[in-house]
């Protein structure tokens, strides 16, 4: 009798609570991950807090997108602690953490030609047989709309480009509608005005009450919709806390190996970061009439 | 201006109501595959050397089952039941699991030219079949070659699979490569037991490498009856959790599939399905290659439909191609083997150029 009630209760999954703004949702401690002989990761903690954005950022290689892997549960690390929701990322069955954190990857791949509202809706599988499988229609409506591919929901995905794709990729993880949100360079395809609503719907989730990390390569992007940024340097993370603090030019020039300026925007008072260049560069670079 | 630009976000918001899903021609195409399956049966279970009109194939019918007909002469009733029957189903349950394998391996390698004849896992269940011959075994009854074929075909599909994954991905050029070497190794085993093998053996062996239902009989039916009714049943069970396998591994993680046991179950499956064919047939290739492909051009990639769609093809596509065998050069009969394989390789060649002229190569 044990028996049976025990195998219904691995089969009605329990519903994941939302989350109180402010709290840890998902945390690292003290992680080490090796790749081949290097440790990519040694040391690197950082906590994820429910209605918060938090950017990872740091040079090529630094180890951002292995973070978010072990943030997501995807790569068990040789040492330290991830805890996902309250639980060890481990203890969780891959169904059960599909209800409690979505995940972009880098590139978006479809082995067969699915058209594009089937690929969103791709992101409601988690929720099939429980009682939020009503809200499937709404979600992916939500997603496509927030993402502007609702204008080629019915192209198959083979037939879009990059930035389309890339697109098609977010709107499936937004439909997921996951308590956790990990994003790696949701922005790297995407056009000027992509960028900012991407980022944009990730503050939306955000105000919602959703944690969420994006992996940012473009710093200003970072400093004007982040919360939080984390700088991933050196297999751990350098510093972590609001753009304001974290942007000093002593610390990005260390960790970019590259002399950067900061400063403050003259009208929104947003750290901006930029290359520090020499005159002549700039003079060539602007040289057009008048 | 570039308010104008702007894309208003109601009409968007509106537009984003899915178009409806496809149930329309799914449901049009499962029943004009129905509908040419019974037809293909009747026709198939009357035309012969010892022709049966179609009106005393369903008298027959009727009156076996007990719904009313009548009984025909002995001769119509004798080849009717006793050759003609055994070998329509027989066709039917190859083509079946040949095409639901076919679907189900291009799912598990997110790749539309895995079939278990490109990729050699027929081979490998061959290998288990002409040893179970050549040995004599016979400890399992009839089944003794659908038990071989079987752990032959897996032994094949677990090779191919550990060999030409790499990084979580399998790539086609390794994929194609690693399925001409296990042909090879697979042929040349087959060519030391045919070493060994007696004249008796060998052409038997001989005739049953080119793929034949022509040895069709109720017993070995029974022999691969549950091999294929368990794969086929089985197999729709993974279609969603295959149409998420298309986003990738790590996705479809994600999305909670625990992609690892998924890949092993259905491995299980596909060994399963072509073991059930190629024990009773022979190697009969592209079966599985064009079917789900066609399909997949009909009704688009969704596995929900492709799967069971497949097995309804293949079982089409194989009473169709065992028919024409029969008839073409009568009285003299095709091998079904060799005639799959000079429609399917040409369609085979046809895939390979186009896929290379819309991706520009291969990866």
């Amino acid at each position: 009798m044990k028996g049976v009630t025990g195998v219904f209760r691995r089969r009605t999954r329990e519903l994941p609570a939302t989350a109180e703004r402010g709290a840890v949702v998902a945390a690292a401690d003290g992680v080490r991950v090796v790749r081949g002989r290097r440790a990519v990761l040694d040391g690197a903690g950082i906590e994820v807090r429910a209605g918060e954005v938090l950017a990872l950022v740091g040079p090529n290689g630094a180890g951002k997108s292995t973070l978010l892997s072990v943030l997501a549960g995807d790569l068990a690390p040789a040492a330290g602690t991830v805890r996902i929701g309250g639980r060890a990322a481990g203890d969780w069955s891959a169904p059960e953490l599909a209800l409690r954190r979505a995940v972009l990857p880098q590139t978006a791949e479809l082995s067969f030609p699915f058209p594009v509202a089937e690929v969103v809706r791709m992101g409601r599988a988690p929720w099939a047989g429980t009682e939020r499988e009503a809200q499937d229609e709404a979600a992916v409506a939500e997603a496509m709309a927030a993402t502007e591919v609702a204008e080629f929901a019915a192209r198959p995905f083979s037939a879009l480009s990059g930035g389309e794709r890339a697109r098609v990729a977010l709107a499936r993880v937004l439909a997921q509608r996951a308590g956790l949100l990990l994003l790696d360079e949701p922005t790297a395809a995407l056009d000027l005005r992509h960028q900012e609503l991407v980022l944009r719907v990730c503050r939306e989730r955000a105000a919602a009450g959703d944690a969420v990390v994006v992996v940012l390569h473009d710093l200003g992007l970072a400093a004007a919709h982040a919360d939080r940024v984390g700088v991933v340097h050196g297999g751990g993370v350098a510093a972590d806390g609001p753009p304001a603090g974290v942007f000093g030019e002593e610390l990005l020039s260390r960790v970019y190996r590259q002399p950067v300026e900061v400063f403050p925007h003259p009208r929104t008072g947003v750290p901006q970061v930029v290359p520090r260049r020499d005159a002549e560069a700039v003079q060539s670079g602007a040289n057009h009439p008048a | 201006m570039t308010a104008v630009r702007e894309r208003p976000v109601l009409p968007a918001a509106l537009a984003a109501a899915p178009p409806p899903p496809r149930h329309g021609r799914a449901a049009l195409l499962t029943g004009g595959l129905l509908a040419a399956l019974l037809l293909l049966a009747l026709l198939s279970a009357g035309v012969g050397a010892y022709d049966i009109p179609l009106g005393d194939v369903l008298a027959s019918v009727q009156h076996r089952t007990g719904l009313g007909g009548h009984a025909l002469d002995r001769t119509a009733e004798s080849v009717l039941w006793n050759i003609r029957l055994p070998r329509v189903v027989l066709a039917l349950l190859v083509g079946a699991s040949l095409g639901c394998a076919g679907a189900l391996m291009q799912g598990v390698f997110g790749n539309p030219l895995a079939e278990p004849g490109v990729i050699g896992v027929s081979s490998g269940a061959a290998v288990g079949a002409v040893g179970a011959i050549v040995l004599g075994a016979g400890f399992l009854g009839t089944w003794t070659v659908t038990v071989f074929a079987f752990a032959g075909g897996l032994v094949t599909v677990v090779a191919v699979y550990a060999m030409s994954r790499s990084g979580g991905r399998t790539e086609v050029v390794t994929l194609i490569l690693t399925g001409i070497a296990v042909t090879a190794f697979a042929g040349a085993l087959i060519g030391l037991f045919i070493f060994f093998a007696d004249n008796a053996q060998i052409s038997q062996i001989t005739f049953w490498q080119l793929g034949s239902l022509a040895q069709a009989t109720w017993p070995k039916v029974l022999a691969v009856l549950p091999c294929a009714l368990l794969g086929l049943a089985v197999a729709p069970l993974y279609a969603r959790r295959l149409d998420l396998l298309a986003l990738g591994e790590g996705p479809a993680r994600h999305l909670g599939v625990e992609v690892e046991r998924l890949r092993i179950a259905l491995i299980l499956v596909v060994a399963l399905l072509t073991a059930a064919a190629v024990a009773v047939s022979g190697i009969v290739t592209f079966v599985g290659l064009v079917v789900p492909h066609v399909l997949r051009m009909a009704n688009g990639p969704g596995h929900r439909f492709l799967i069971p769609g497949s097995a309804l093809g293949g079982a089409v596509a194989l009473t169709a191609g065992d028919l024409a065998a029969r008839t073409l050069a009568a009285p003299a009969e095709l091998p079904l083997g060799v005639l799959t394989a000079l429609i399917g390789s040409p369609f085979f060649f046809w895939l390979l150029r186009r896929t290379r002229r819309k991706q520009g190569g291969w990866a």
